[in-house]
């Protein structure tokens, strides 16, 4: 049988439905797994005794019969969302002993619907980054391994998420994408990752990156849960106004299978030079898969797809380094030791020196730079122009009747641990080259396993939906899923 | 574009973060390379377009102006350094 913590969500729904398996019994065997995987470093704060009592609460619910699709499942939160009394500290230094007073949305959605809560999950530090390695905690590793067993970066930068889900450690996990931190790092572990649309759900309490772009979504095994996940965390919330005032459909009463006569673009601009043949034919066998399945494949075009990156790099930055302004060791987290004869401004750059890490202090001063008098309009300004026009080539994608566009996720499978040149950032940011364009027009997009490369790693696809239709993206994706039937599982060897 | 020290030295004073003159030779090019790699976006024909404001169409909501919460100063105070009497306690400020 399989262990309790290997389930899906739907399938752990059903079997507490049953009376076969109790919360409490789901939850000690993921406390379990948690335990036995310190090697993944997934997990940077563990919350038994929370779950435990969630648990509890959770089976009377369901006795009771007033369980949710949520209700007993037991979940890892991304460290960057604010869980009341639990240290949530974006991965930096920064926020060392932040406990926060109070509790993001996305979380009181997941406990009101009955989601128990196991602890939060590593990630890249402020969520800047594509491989983990920027986290205050050290990197979270994957539990994919390479050739020789060489330790792979479960990407970035929901990493632990993707691990955690990977390796059966939690049936879900919150990811936040803000240039593709959930997409990427489920390509990287044969998992399925849902970007939904700008507004979907709230940002109440989720620590900062860039408003513009960040959205929080699910982290799960497969596309059935990704629906029933988002179903739990999405709502209309008065504390975020950028938060849409929409109804939440049932995402997972659109899973019907059939996508006859949808129309699905295939753009060629992101045929990129230099694309590992693995990724170009596992993009091609993609296509096929939805046109078997009654999808009418179009080539289309998407113009301004290379200036997705070098935008993303501006408008990223800029409002970053205006939300981390913040952090200046008065109100919250980190205080540098102070010198004698320090004032205030020696207290500010020598607790965000010491607080935030390289990649984070960089972002910050690029932002600082572009956002500064004289270069607002020549970088700032320009950038959000080009985003403009970015969207646009969407709005015509999608006003010629195509329904979802499918793309590669990643440029390449997941790469080893400390192999990106931390000196050439402009290398680092090449990863997500695919990903960005979905977060400068807002859409939502999700990435699925579809294969294996040479060496037996995952590879995956995205699929971008039209604006506020995730349930719509969700059926084509549950659809490519099941043709591409990925199945493989990570050896255990932590 | 190219980013001399004195321009390193002024945005990293800018953003708040203190970096040792030794460093800034590195900062300058890193911040150098970040720069010219945006540069591509003057490739780009943007003549009419308007910079977005708002991914989505959406008008931002209203809401009535009114006290919804309050009076938690201690919880507010909670995580902070140092706070002392109610207060966020911070070095000298004014001589």
């Amino acid at each position: 049988m399989t262990k309790p913590n290997s389930l899906t969500i739907a399938e752990a729904r059903e079997a507490l439905r049953k009376g076969d398996l109790t919360s409490i019994e789901l939850t000690e065997a993921c406390l379990t797994a948690i335990e036995g995987a310190g090697a993944l470093n997934a997990f940077v704060h563990c919350t038994p005794d929370m779950a435990r009592d969630m648990a509890r609460a959770a089976d009377q619910r369901i006795r009771a019969g007033e369980a949710t699709a949520m209700t007993g499942i037991p979940v890892g939160v991304k460290d960057v969302f604010c869980v009341k009394g639990v240290p949530s500290q974006a991965g930096s230094r920064i926020l060392q002993g932040f406990t926060p007073e109070y509790e993001s949305t996305v979380t009181r959605n997941l406990w009101d619907a009955g989601a128990v809560m196991l602890g939060k999950l590593n990630q890249d530090e402020f969520a800047m980054g594509s491989t983990n390695e920027s986290s205050c905690y050290g990197p979270a590793v994957n539990p994919w391994r390479g050739p020789g067993g060489t330790q792979l970066t479960p990407g970035g930068s929901s990493g632990g998420s993707a691990a955690a889900v990977a390796a059966d450690l939690c049936l879900g996990a919150t990811g936040t994408d803000t240039g593709g931190s959930i997409r990427q790092p489920a390509a990287f572990t044969g998992t399925v990752g849902l970007k939904p649309t700008y507004g979907r759900v709230s940002r109440w309490g989720v620590i900062a990156y860039a408003s513009s772009l960040d959205q929080a979504g699910p982290m799960t095994r497969t596309v059935r849960d990704a629906a029933i996940m988002l179903g739990a965390m999405a709502s209309a919330d008065p504390q975020d106004s950028t938060c849409a005032d929409l109804p939440v459909p049932d995402f997972e009463a659109a899973l019907t299978g059939d996508i006859r006569g949808k129309r699905i673009g295939i753009p060629r601009e992101y045929r990129v030079e230099g694309l590992p043949d693995a990724i170009d034919a596992l993009w091609r066998r993609g296509a096929e898969m939805l046109r078997d399945a009654g999808a009418e494949i179009v080539d289309i075009s998407l113009p301004h797809t290379k200036y997705a990156l070098p935008a993303y790099y501006v408008i990223a930055p800029a409002e970053a380094s205006s939300n981390l302004a913040r952090y200046d060791g008065v109100r919250y987290g980190y205080r540098a030791r102070l010198s004698q004869g320090d004032g205030i401004t020696e207290m500010y750059e020598k607790t965000r020196a010491e607080g935030f890490g390289p990649e984070v202090q960089r972002r910050i001063m690029i932002g600082t730079y572009v956002l500064s008098a004289g270069f607002y309009d020549a970088y700032y300004n320009r950038a959000r122009k080009v985003r403009a026009l970015i969207r646009r080539d969407f709005d015509q994608a999608f006003a010629a009747g195509i329904d979802s566009i499918l793309a590669p996720a990643t440029p390449s499978a997941a790469f080893p641990l400390g192999s990106v040149d931390k000196g050439d950032p402009v290398q680092m940011y090449l990863n997500d080259v695919f990903t960005v364009t979905l977060n400068l027009a807002g859409l939502p997009g999700i990435a699925v396993p579809v294969g294996q490369d040479a060496q037996g790693l995952p590879l995956g696809l995205q699929l971008f939906g039209r604006p506020f239709e995730e349930g719509d993206l969700l059926n084509q994706a549950q659809v490519l899923e099941r043709a591409a039937g990925f199945v493989a599982k990570p050896d255990r060897w932590w | 574009m190219s980013i001399t020290e004195d321009q390193a030295r002024k945005v990293a004073h800018l953003a708040r973060i203190a970096v040792d003159d030794a460093a800034l030779p590195a900062l300058a090019r890193e911040l150098g390379s970040i720069l010219h790699f945006m540069e591509q976006l003057n490739e780009v024909d943007v003549a009419g377009v308007e910079p977005m404001t708002s991914v989505t169409p959406m008008r931002l909501k209203r809401r009535k102006d009114q006290v919804t919460s309050g009076s938690m100063a201690d919880r507010i105070l909670s995580n902070a350094p140092d706070a002392r009497e109610g207060f966020f306690a911070v070095p000298k400020v004014v001589e």
